[in-house]
């Protein structure tokens, strides 16, 4: 009875009962739970893909040279730390020469033929035939050229990561408004200075989110590079291996290149974020709520 | 007000896009603007009101006939002009500051400049964002600004080199009536202030009669000027003057012109 009776005196604004409270004291740790998870899941679903794999070539009694079990493929990494550090290093080395060729040449074509229709007419013709062009098959070419070793792992690396790059930028730089490109050419601004005051910044969120792919496949080139005409580097490492029905240090390469995978992805990533900050409408701090789930 | 010498003479002038067979998108046109006077030009849709800017500002050259801006024939881009259109062009990436700066890293005596008195011209930007109504928001993110606020902003960067002709394409276009009607009474102020030659293409009578001292009508696609219409309405005008009755057959015989360009060249279609 009470109750009606203080609900009547303010009429305007109730104050808020204790069961709203709660409720939204609720959605806020709800909230929180929710976060939580988004930062566990990804490595309850690693761990857990190696248990089951675990479980798997144990209860099925698979053998070692068909599918090692994960204890045996990390037992193997420990065993050739040496090797696949080093290997590793190799790898990592030729992949990102190849990507940092990659990054200077797909910046200027891709000014190039984002700037000039006439650099676009003549030239992505070409490079979309030559992106046709399977790497595997260009790699004993490039053997002929420079000889086994490190010099065809780094043009692979370059090959593979150069086009994403290319057609990245040059779409950044050729989706300028009209309108822009107007004001700018009437205030006596020539196609350079469009380019570096508008065009550039413009395509900076298309540069770095194709670096992320680009860091992959140089990675990926590097690798089949090194299993077709090397002597080091972990893709020869891995042919090494199975040569030697050493299944488990195969695995044990891929995780590694795997692992090495993920770690350039996340710098690519990182610097993506802190290069193009202005792409994402968020205050600085506040970032993290646009993670959650709609 | 005939004077001897005008700022803006167009003469004769034909504009044909594309080669022999191309669009005729301007006929004959001729048109005089006097120096530090406001310009409305209306005209059904599809007229040549834009390729008229382009012409001015120098982006494209007339097929015929001769462009003369402040006594020197057009041939090339005009760093005196100043231009804004309906869609703000802001830069995502720089401060509200920085995008109001742009054309001074531009333009010609102001480039080389601009690193020295950085500061200078830092206040002159302040002062402009201040007499649109924007002081207080120069380290803001575009996106921060509704539609309005980034055409102020657009406003200013038309404004910040001081160019002695501004030409706008129908800056207001894609405005909500009220914030339109509001932007209208600042560019009249700015107007006021600094009184530099002002082209402003529009669809919205009201907004001609409300800004400019003369209006031209254009014809239908060839364009060419029908009819010129002074405006002697007393300034500074207000939302007031709108509804007065001098406004609003100055607005309707206006409509009437438009009408009748519509109707004369596109027989198909029915009166409106």
């Amino acid at each position: 009875m009470s109750d009606v009776i203080q609900a009547g005196a303010q009429p305007i604004r109730p104050v808020r009962s204790k069961a709203a409270i709660e409720r939204a004291e609720a959605m806020r740790r709800a909230a929180i739970r929710r976060r939580a998870w988004q930062r566990l899941l990804p490595w309850i679903v690693i761990v857990g893909a190696f248990v089951l794999w675990e479980v798997v070539v144990r209860a099925f009694d698979i053998e070692q040279f068909v599918l090692p079990s994960p204890s045996a493929t990390f037992a193997s990494m420990w065993q050739w730390r040496g090797p696949l550090f080093e290997n590793a290093m190799q790898t990592l080395m030729t992949s990102i020469l190849g990507f940092l060729l990659a990054v200077v040449g797909g910046l200027v074509l891709g000014c190039a033929i984002g700037g000039s229709t006439l650099v676009y007419a003549a030239l992505y013709p070409m490079l979309i035939g030559f992106n046709a062009i399977p790497k595997v098959a260009v790699v004993p070419i490039l053997v002929i050229w420079f000889g086994i070793g490190t010099v065809p792992a780094v043009i692979t690396a370059f090959l593979l990561s150069f086009f994403p790059i290319v057609v990245n930028v040059a779409t950044g730089i050729a989706t300028v408004e009209p309108e822009l490109r107007d004001v700018m050419r009437a205030l006596g601004a020539g196609s350079l200075d469009i380019i570096i005051k508008i065009g550039l910044p413009r395509a900076m969120p298309y540069f770095f989110a194709s670096l992320k792919i680009a860091i992959s496949v140089a990675f990926v080139g590097s690798i089949l590079a090194e299993t077709i005409a090397a002597n080091s580097g972990i893709g020869h490492l891995m042919v090494v291996a199975s040569s030697r029905f050493d299944v488990p240090l195969v695995f044990a390469a891929l995780l590694v290149t795997s692992g090495l995978g993920v770690a350039m992805y996340l710098v690519a990533a990182f610097i993506e974020k802190r290069m193009t900050g202005w792409t994402v409408r968020t205050e600085p701090g506040t970032a993290a709520a646009t993670a959650s789930p709609g | 007000m005939p004077s001897s010498k005008p700022f803006v003479d167009i003469h004769d002038v034909s504009l044909q896009y594309g080669g022999a067979d191309g669009t005729l998108a301007l006929s004959e046109l001729s048109m005089k603007v006097q120096q530090g006077e406001f310009i409305a030009v209306v005209g059904p849709s599809g007229c040549g009101k834009s390729t008229l800017m382009k012409l001015l500002s120098g982006l494209w050259p007339a097929s015929d006939g001769t462009v003369i801006v402040d006594g020197t024939e057009v041939t090339g881009p005009v760093s005196i002009a100043g231009m804004a259109f309906q869609n703000p062009t802001l830069l995502p990436w720089r401060t509200i500051l920085r995008n109001v700066l742009l054309p001074l890293e531009v333009v010609r005596p102001h480039r080389s400049r601009l690193r020295r008195e950085r500061a200078t011209y830092e206040t002159r930007a302040k002062q402009l964002l201040a007499l649109v109504g924007l002081a207080g928001f120069e380290n803001r993110a575009p996106w921060q600004l509704s539609g309005g606020m980034q055409q102020r902003v657009s406003l200013c960067r038309a404004l910040i080199h001081e160019p002695r002709l501004l030409m706008l394409d129908e800056p207001f276009g894609a405005l909500d009536i009220f914030t339109r009607e509001e932007l209208w009474a600042v560019l009249q102020d700015v107007w006021l202030a600094r009184r530099p030659t002002v082209l402003l293409v529009t669809h919205d009578l009201r907004e001609a009669v409300y800004l400019a001292d003369r209006v031209f009508v254009m014809s239908s696609r060839p364009g060419r000027m029908v009819h010129i219409q002074p405006i002697e309405l007393p300034r500074p005008r207000t939302l007031e003057t709108t509804y007065q009755p001098a406004f609003t057959s100055l607005v309707h015989g206006l409509r009437d012109r438009i009408s009748d360009v519509r109707n004369v060249t596109q027989p198909e279609h029915a009166h409106v």
